[in-house]
């Protein structure tokens, strides 16, 4: 019965990089009130970009991050200056979930066209060993998994309570307009934003891949798991997708012991049971006043 | 009016229709109401004044269910209805107005009569049209009479702020609830215009509706309401006649801010933010 | 009175049309065009008169055209069923849709906007996941085939063409009775302004979720149908998360919330999904397509065809008009029953 601590600890490494991916759909929704459906695909297309550099390339999948970081972070910005930032009107959150679902759709389309539909992973002399520490197996890419997420986390919350900019993006989160009177160029901030949002996907597609065989279709099941995860930690709140993630992954985890098949479905059960008992997400705030 | 109208005994003070008893509500550390009480008879026209931010739409927003006390009780007609949902508390007779007005936007301003006539359609059957011959009439007449009829093909969303102002007040008379809240109704309205709502509501009330007005125009209220309640930080520091409230001290030490906070505050109390 | 008479003339017209096509466009791989067509002006419709009139964008309707699929091909397959009888079994795949939509509606309408729209994706995969694991009732990932049906060969279409024109026409003539009926009122009061709503005395859980379980019936019928007129479900192919978003794109690109708008949506998107996917290898050119379509109405149309078209000849009637010297204002005329009539058009 060691299933149990070793599903636990595979839940929490695997959860980082979830919590990664998702701290940047929740920043997002955060500044911009915008749900981007794309993210999923969106870790998809960095988990090729990695696959390809180092098939065609062989440029190492962690080294590779130097240049999948700041091309992700290119589109992620080039999305937000096409679409995004043309939306406007009451219905922006819900009209921000069609628009990115059909980025992501464009972009699904794209990576079949060039990559064909059969599935594909990421080599690396990391990704199939590991260390044994007290009886559990670390797989290496989990602890760099791990490590990434650590990194990109401190990295975020300096940038967000230390810096300039970040001020900026906080009082933009709070109220856009009176952001705008002040003088914060608020396009400008929304462009970064969704950048870094996206930006994080790299690492994450880069993990992602090397710990499972993907294809142009697995978009699906990564927005499935990531918008449930944001979801219940409260949209627009870090620290509650982070939590969400390591709770949601390490449940999966433990499940897939005894179910395995039914694995999945953790997530839109928590999510529905969750949401039935406060519609806000365990870590959201109530809705404003009416008056 | 169904209700005996015979035994309206004016200022008689039976059981009085609306009572709020100590209802108390904070947001945050802001206490918006604490203990507030007030009372309104059945066919009277009653006005709840105070300085911004004394609590007045909250209180509102109480009665009708669109916020939770924290503690306190709301009956109507000796009835409890505390925390009911909005839908229920309309159906038991409270129809409202917003102080930053609510229409329904992408629908005509005749679509937004028909939506707040809709609860009087008995029909079994839910394709029915709505509003039949005679609604649609009386719809149209009130709209007229607020001034508005020519634009009752236009989208709601085209009316000006006052315009808004009118549509929400010709509606909820269209709902015909048994008692009228209006929070300001007439903030940003032209003064003849005023006029003509104030002669309005005494119309109604002289035909036995009740009605809870709102409003900073003092002019409008002492004129207009049989009986005055004063809200300063969020409980009631006076209540009687207009002129008896006019002369009320207390009333005055709340407008005019004297007391602690007389460093150049103009009697706003707390953020003061209107949040839409 | 003229303008509705043109109305009336234009609708019976196009519903002769479709009567007579199959019997004018004999060429099977034609006719095949036309039911699929007409499965998503059904499908496209019924979304509508939820998602369109009150405003909460569903993006798990493909539960029920999944279930009606499933429902159809399990019941044909037990109960040994073959050539028209089958059809019979298709108001019992819209029930069993209605009978999904109350649980889900239950649970999903308790939360408003994007919350609503991820709920209902979630939900979305539940049902997905259902279809792959419950292998003795779905057949897991190799699904269900339908049985061969026995027509003769020259008009084997026609039958599956009559059925899908019956739900189409149906699922449109509900929407557009809701449109002008009073619970189309309330359900577009819902999308203006719910709490409002509440406080005038509409009971908003009761309507969302009477549209809600109204706007399954067709969509289950059309999967159902779809199954037995495709010959295979699978649960990729049922619950097929592109298939609420090619409803949405119909929606949206003829106009949201408007009757004829999800119809025109479809007669346009429809054909010319099937026109690419005929042309092989253009399979993954068409999903990228589709997608840049739906970005380009959103952005550039966003009130879709119908809408805009409206607010343009209005306009250039209202110049013409006054050119004659007509009253500004004509337009809002005084009849109670007229005002609603310009709302009516788009
Ligand atoms: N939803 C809310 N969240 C936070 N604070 C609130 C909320 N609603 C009201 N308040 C606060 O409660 C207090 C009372 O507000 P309320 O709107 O009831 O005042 P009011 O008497 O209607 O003022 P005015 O005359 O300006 O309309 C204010 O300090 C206000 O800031
Ligand atoms: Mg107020």
């Amino acid at each position: 019965m060691s299933q149990l601590p070793q599903a636990i600890t595979d839940g929490i490494l695997g959860g980082a990089v979830y919590a990664l991916m998702a701290a940047g759909l929740t920043l997002i929704f955060g500044v911009m009130d915008i749900i981007n459906i794309a993210q999923g695909i969106l870790v998809v297309l960095a988990a090729y970009l990695s696959y390809a550099l180092s098939v065609h390339l062989h440029i190492d999948p962690l080294l590779g991050l130097l240049i999948t970081v700041p091309a992700m972070f290119a589109v992620g910005a080039a999305i937000e200056w096409a679409f995004m930032r043309r939306l406007r009107g009451r219905e922006r959150t819900a009209m921000s979930l069609l628009v990115s679902y059909a980025v992501a759709v464009v972009i699904e389309g794209a990576l079949y066209q060039v990559f064909g539909a059969n599935d594909v992973a990421i080599q690396a002399p990391y990704v199939n060993s590991g260390v044994h520490v007290l009886g559990f197996d670390l797989p290496y890419i989990y602890l760099i998994g791990a490590g990434l997420a650590v990194v990109a986390f401190a990295a975020i919350y300096l940038l967000l309570y230390r810096t300039t900019f970040g001020r900026s993006v906080r009082a933009t989160m709070q109220d856009k307009v009176a952001a705008r009177l002040i003088g914060i160029n608020v396009n400008r901030v929304a462009a970064i934003t969704f950048g870094i949002g996206v930006g994080v996907t790299a690492a994450g597609g880069m993990v992602f891949g090397a710990t499972n065989a993907f294809s142009p279709n697995s978009g699906y099941d990564l927005i499935s798991r990531l918008l449930s995860i944001v979801i219940l930690g409260g949209l627009g709140s870090i620290g509650g997708a982070a939590a969400a993630a390591l709770f949601m992954v390490t449940a999966e985890e433990v499940v897939n012991i005894w179910q395995p098949v039914w694995a999945t479905a953790v997530y839109y059960a928590v999510l529905v049971i969750v949401l039935l008992v406060r519609p806000v997400g365990i870590f959201g705030k109530p809705e404003a006043r009416s008056s | 009016m169904t209700m005996t109208e015979a035994a309206t005994a004016p200022s008689a003070s039976p059981a009085p229709l609306l009572r709020t008893e100590s209802v108390s509500k904070a947001f945050g550390g802001v206490q918006a109401l604490s203990g507030a009480s007030i009372e309104v008879g059945r066919g009277t026209i009653a006005g709840l004044i105070g300085p911004n931010g004394s609590g007045k739409t909250t209180l509102f927003n109480i009665i009708t269910g669109y916020a939770r006390a924290d503690s306190g009780q709301v009956y109507l007609d000796g009835r409890r209805i505390t925390n009911l949902p909005p839908e229920r508390v309309f159906s038991l007779g409270i129809g409202r107005t917003f102080q930053l007005t609510r229409i329904f936007p992408t629908m005509t301003v005749f679509e937004n009569m028909l939506i707040a006539g809709q609860h009087k359609e008995r029909s079994w059957n839910p394709l029915a049209r709505a509003g039949g011959a005679a609604s649609r009439r009386h719809a149209m007449e009130l709209l007229d009479f607020v001034g508005i009829a020519r634009h009752a093909g236009a989208l709601a969303q085209t009316l000006s702020y006052g315009q808004r102002k009118l549509l929400e007040l010709a509606y909820v008379l269209v709902a015909d609830p048994e008692i009228v809240l209006l929070d300001e109704p007439a903030g940003g309205v032209n003064p003849s215009l005023i006029n003509t709502i104030a002669g309005k509501i005494r119309e109604l009330n002289a035909a036995g509706k009740t009605f809870l007005i709102v409003e900073h125009n003092m002019d409008f209220v002492m004129g207009l309401c049989d009986r005055v309640m004063v809200l300063d930080y969020g409980s009631v520091i006076a209540a009687g006649p207009p002129a008896q409230v006019r002369a009320d001290p207390r009333v005055l030490d709340a407008y005019l801010g004297t007391g602690e906070d007389d460093d150049a505050q103009d009697g706003d109390r707390g953020a003061g933010h209107e949040g839409a | 009175m003229i303008a509705s008479g043109l109305r009336f003339g234009g609708v019976a017209a196009l519903l002769a049309l479709g009567i007579v096509f199959p019997l004018v466009f004999t060429n099977p791989a034609v006719t095949s065009d036309a039911i699929y067509t007409l499965i998503f002006v059904a499908a496209a419709s019924a979304w509508n008169t939820f998602s369109g009139y009150s405003g909460y964008i569903s993006l798990g309707h493909a539960v029920f055209f999944g279930s009606g699929a499933y429902l159809t091909g399990i019941a044909t397959l037990d109960w040994g069923l073959t050539g028209s009888q089958v059809f019979l079994l298709l108001p019992l795949a819209g029930l069993v849709g209605a009978i999904i939509a109350v649980p889900f509606g239950l649970i999903a309408l308790r939360v408003r906007r994007h919350t609503f729209v991820v709920i209902t994706i979630a939900i979305f995969f539940i049902f997905q996941l259902m279809a792959y694991n419950l292998q003795s009732l779905t057949g897991g990932t190799s699904g269900l085939l339908a049985p061969t049906v026995n027509f003769a060969a020259a008009t084997y279409n026609n039958p599956f063409y009559y059925a899908a024109l019956v739900i189409a026409v149906a699922a449109v003539a509900v929407s557009w009775l809701i449109r002008r009926s009073r619970f189309g009122l309330q359900l577009r009061a819902i999308r203006d302004d719910e709490d409002r709503a509440r406080g005038l005395g509409v009971r908003t859980m009761r309507v969302k979720l009477g549209a809600f379980v109204i706007s399954a019936v067709p969509v289950a019928m059309v999967g159902g149908l779809s199954w037995y007129f495709t010959g295979l479900i699978d649960p990729s192919s049922g619950f097929d998360p592109l298939f609420d978003v090619a409803v949405a794109l119909m929606a949206f690109l003829g106009g949201l919330g408007t009757v004829a708008g999800p119809v025109l949506g479809a007669l346009i998107i429809e054909p010319a999904q099937q026109y690419f996917q005929g042309q092989v290898s253009a399979g993954y050119l068409f999903l990228m397509l589709y997608g840049a379509l739906f970005l380009v109405v959103i952005l550039v149309l966003p009130r879709g065809v119908i809408p805009t078209a409206a607010e343009q000849i209005g306009k250039w009637r209202d110049k013409r008009r006054e050119g004659d010297g007509g009253l500004a204002g004509h337009r809002l005329a005084a009849a109670g029953a007229a005002p609603d009539r310009a709302k009516e058009l788009a």
